[in-house]
């Protein structure tokens, strides 16, 4: 900690672009707390176990009472259709629990980032080291869940290599707009709201039973909602069902990635450097 | 419970409704448009499905569940971060304790701060399954008193745990490891009998599943697996165990 | 109002009191005087009865705490050392509320809670939430909430402490008129002024044992002199105990601290000029009356506040 303060330090003169090594710095810190003690290592670690559980009670459980479904013209058992939307949705949760929830703890009680800016690293490279520790975060919960699903014959070995990297990209394209959300935020009161929303979407998303089932507009209103996107591209990669549709679903996650990414900062400036 | 006990709990209870009235918009979400939603995306989304279990569709099957579980998990949460706070960072318990109330009448105005909570949202939940047509018995209107049952049966414990505790981070343990394979594995969504043998006696002890099997028995006319007075009973056992320990908790946390 | 002998409060393997003898007299405003750690708070607690005394007699308005705790509980009104206001309620609900605890009806309760705001200056405030209050403001609202049941004894523990000087001179005016009104108070503090402004009678503690007893007058009379004179030299950090030396016989005492040397006499100049006689040069002098804080130093040879 202290040799990253002093490199960040005898930066200070020259204030160059976007610095790795501040970036760096913003990141081991998260790392540091990790080291705080075990509460905050059980619950990170912990984390997984949520989706999977989901994956268990309806996937499984409710899937013995479903039997086979047919989506993509592929008939599979149920709990293959929701495995992959429980992964889209596990990247969601890990990469949004960090940026939100623990980061408007640390914007707006515990002021780490006054302390943080009184160095030279900058907002921007706040909100970078912020979203690469929730996307490692994130990538965490996928990698241990797609080898479950491994495990349960849920996804072949290729399906889950080629889901791998689009978990990242949906850790990635929560954590920015996570990042927007904490910025945005005015109390506690408001994460009723965001749980709310992000409830909604999970249950919605294509997750459990396929769009398609729902009337038209409600199946409009679902595909303008980011977790669709994340379901439907994590769910046709581990299934291997290609096809230009892909392409659409990646690129609104990356939209998402590069317009979370941009407002986060311009808020995080206006709010720690006003 | 004599005059003394009841005016002391009654104004402890004031004091938590005062605070509700400025929180409730944002509990609304949580204890009345996220079952619905539940219902809509597993009841009817993915009842279609389904079609039906032991002869009854899909969503009047989960509905009984879905009420259930809602109490357990309101129960559950609102005697967590609320209490350790009261405790803890808003000291308000002390205050109390500086006042003719003692620490039963803090327990029990908290208990029954929480069955006005839980009733309110059942009754407005039930009201609305009334419309989807899975209400199909007028058994149904014995569904509040399981709920309240189960409140006490849940919050009572919780709340000896929260009095216990001293750092916030047990209950993020609490409801992953608690509250979520509570949820989701005590007969709300598939009945018990698919859960493996090893598993299926965690089932048998957890509250909720009790009052899941009183409930789906209320709303469907039909008899539970065991009889009515097993899962009362059961109920029972954890509510006053539970109430007996947190009076303990409530007490050694007050004094010294 | 109060009675104790021989109290004794141990947690484990700690004594926090270790037999006190106290008695309180209606209408009296009696003092625990100490430095953090003396004891001060565990009486308090075993009078407020909230703590069991381990051991020793304890009667309060003539009953046993431990046996009638609630309807002892129902004549005191405790105004604790942190705020435990209710921070999302408003000034007036957390009055109101608190009230109820008392078994006050909701009209008597409102009734009280707009005299008393009045009575700390608060009722501008009184539709706000507590949070955005100053420290002191909510202090008065703790005390304004502590008289809600129109109390036989208010009990205060260290009041001013933390508060700037402009909100404690306010408090302690407050608290004057309270005393006024004839309702006892009891108040535990550290700091010497606000035992002298306030207090008729007050014990001084130290680890958990009385060590001296009696009005601050009469405390200040026998175990100090009227006058201290406080030296400071250019060099005394490492010296101050060789400048004492060579004043030894000056006055009544003279005690060397680290950052000064007190020189104790009933007639300062005259103590002072025999300083300079002895071809003493201080770097600084000041002559003052003396206080409980003398009187402190004196009965444990340490200073209150460190």
């Amino acid at each position: 900690m202290l040799t990253t303060l002093a490199a960040a330090r005898s930066m200070r003169a020259s204030r160059p672009g976007l610095s790795t090594t501040r970036v760096g710095a913003v990141i081991s810190r998260n790392v540091g707390a990790l080291r705080s003690g075990p509460a905050y290592w059980i619950v990170l670690v912990s984390g997984f176990f949520e989706p999977l559980l989901y994956l268990l009670s309806i996937g499984v459980g409710v899937g013995a009472l479903v039997g086979d479904l047919t989506v993509y013209g592929r008939t599979m058992p149920y709990a293959a259709f929701v495995a992959p939307a429980m992964l889209a949705v596990s990247a969601m949760t890990g990469a949004l629990a960090e940026t939100t929830f623990n980061v408007f703890f640390k914007l707006k009680y515990v002021k780490t980032y006054e302390a943080v800016l009184a160095t030279p690293v900058r907002p921007v490279e706040i909100a970078f080291g912020e979203l690469t520790w929730a996307t490692v975060r994130g990538s965490f919960y996928t990698a241990i869940f797609l080898g479950v699903m491994v495990a349960l014959g849920l996804a072949p070995v290729g399906g889950a290599l080629a889901a791998f990297p689009a978990t990242i990209l949906v850790s990635l394209a929560f954590g920015a707009v996570g990042l927007t959300i904490s910025t945005l935020m005015r109390g506690w009161q408001d994460f009723d709201l965001l749980t709310t929303g992000q409830f909604a979407m999970f249950l919605f998303s294509g997750t459990f039973s396929p769009v398609q089932d729902y009337p038209a507009w409600a199946e409009i209103l679902i595909q303008i909602t980011p977790l669709y996107h994340a379901v439907e591209l994590v769910r046709r990669l581990s299934l291997g069902v290609y096809g230009p549709g892909l392409l659409g679903h990646a690129a609104y996650l990356l939209v998402m990635l590069a317009a979370g990414l941009w407002f986060a900062a311009r808020r995080m400036e206006r709010l720690l450097c006003p | 419970m004599t005059a003394g006990t009841v005016r002391p709990s009654i104004a402890v209870l004031e004091r938590q409704l005062t605070l509700y009235r400025r929180l409730w918009r944002a509990s609304v979400f949580s204890s009345f448009v996220l079952p619905v939603l539940f219902v809509i995306s597993i009841g009817i989304g993915v009842g279609g499905y389904v079609g039906s279990v032991k002869g009854v569709d899909y969503l009047s099957w989960i509905v009984p569940g879905v009420v259930a579980s809602t109490a357990f998990q309101m129960a559950l949460g609102e005697s967590t971060y609320p209490v350790l706070g009261d405790f803890k960072w808003s000291r308000a318990f002390h205050a109390m304790r500086a006042t003719p109330v003692q620490p039963n009448h803090i327990l029990t105005g908290h208990l029954l701060y929480l069955l006005f909570r839980v009733t309110t949202a059942v009754l407005a939940f039930l009201l609305v399954v009334l419309f989807f047509g899975a209400l199909r018995s007028p058994w149904a209107v014995t569904v509040p008193l399981v709920c309240a049952l189960l409140t006490v049966a849940t919050a009572a414990p919780v709340s000896a745990f929260a009095a216990s505790i001293d750092s916030d981070s047990h209950f993020t343990l609490l409801f992953r490891f608690v509250m979520i394979p509570a949820s989701l594995f005590s007969g709300v969504f598939f009945p018990i009998e698919q859960l493996p043998g090893l598993i299926r006696p965690v089932a048998y002890v957890s509250p909720l599943w009790h009052a899941v099997e009183l409930c789906r028995s209320a709303t469907l006319g039909t008899a539970p697996p065991w009889p009515v007075a097993a899962h009362v009973g059961c109920l029972l056992v954890w509510a006053v165990a539970g109430t007996l320990l947190a009076a303990r908790r409530f007490r050694r946390r007050l004094e010294d | 109002m109060i009675f104790a002998r021989g109290l004794v409060k141990r947690f484990g393997d700690f004594t926090a009191v270790n037999g006190i003898d106290v008695e309180v007299a209606p209408g009296e405003a009696f003092g625990f005087l100490g430095p953090n750690g003396a004891g001060k708070s565990s009486t308090m607690r075993m009078i407020s009865c909230v703590s069991a005394p381990t051991s020793g007699e304890l009667r309060i308005l003539g009953m046993d705490p431990v046996r009638d705790g609630t309807r002892i509980r129902a004549r005191l009104g405790v105004c604790p050392q942190l705020d435990n206001l209710d921070p999302d309620l408003t000034v007036r609900e957390n009055l109101t509320t608190y009230a109820r605890y008392f078994g006050l009806s909701r009209v008597e309760g409102r009734r009280r809670a707009d005299e008393l705001l009045d009575f700390v200056q608060l009722s501008d405030r009184a539709g706000s939430m507590v949070e955005p209050l100053s420290g002191g403001m909510k202090r008065r609202l703790t005390i304004a909430r502590s008289m809600i049941n129109e109390p036989d004894i208010v009990l205060l523990d260290e009041p001013t402490t933390g508060l700037d000087p402009q909100a404690r001179h306010l408090l302690w005016e407050r608290l004057f008129r309270l005393k006024q009104r004839g309702t006892t108070l009891v108040l535990t503090t550290h700091y010497m002024d606000e035992a002298e402004q306030l207090c008729d009678r007050l014990v001084v503690m130290d680890g958990g044992k009385i060590v001296a007893e009696g009005s601050p007058r009469s405390l200040i009379e026998t175990y100090s002199t009227a006058e201290v004179v406080e030296l400071r030299f250019p060099d005394g950090l490492d010296l101050n105990a060789d400048y004492a030396a060579k004043m030894s016989g000056i006055g009544e005492r003279v005690d060397p601290l680290p950052d000064r040397v007190l020189l104790y006499a009933d007639d300062g100049d005259a103590a002072l000029t025999e300083v300079h006689q002895r071809g003493l040069t201080p770097s600084s002098v000041l002559i003052r009356r003396s206080t409980l804080e003398d009187v402190f130093l004196h009965l444990t040879g340490r200073t209150l506040v460190d």
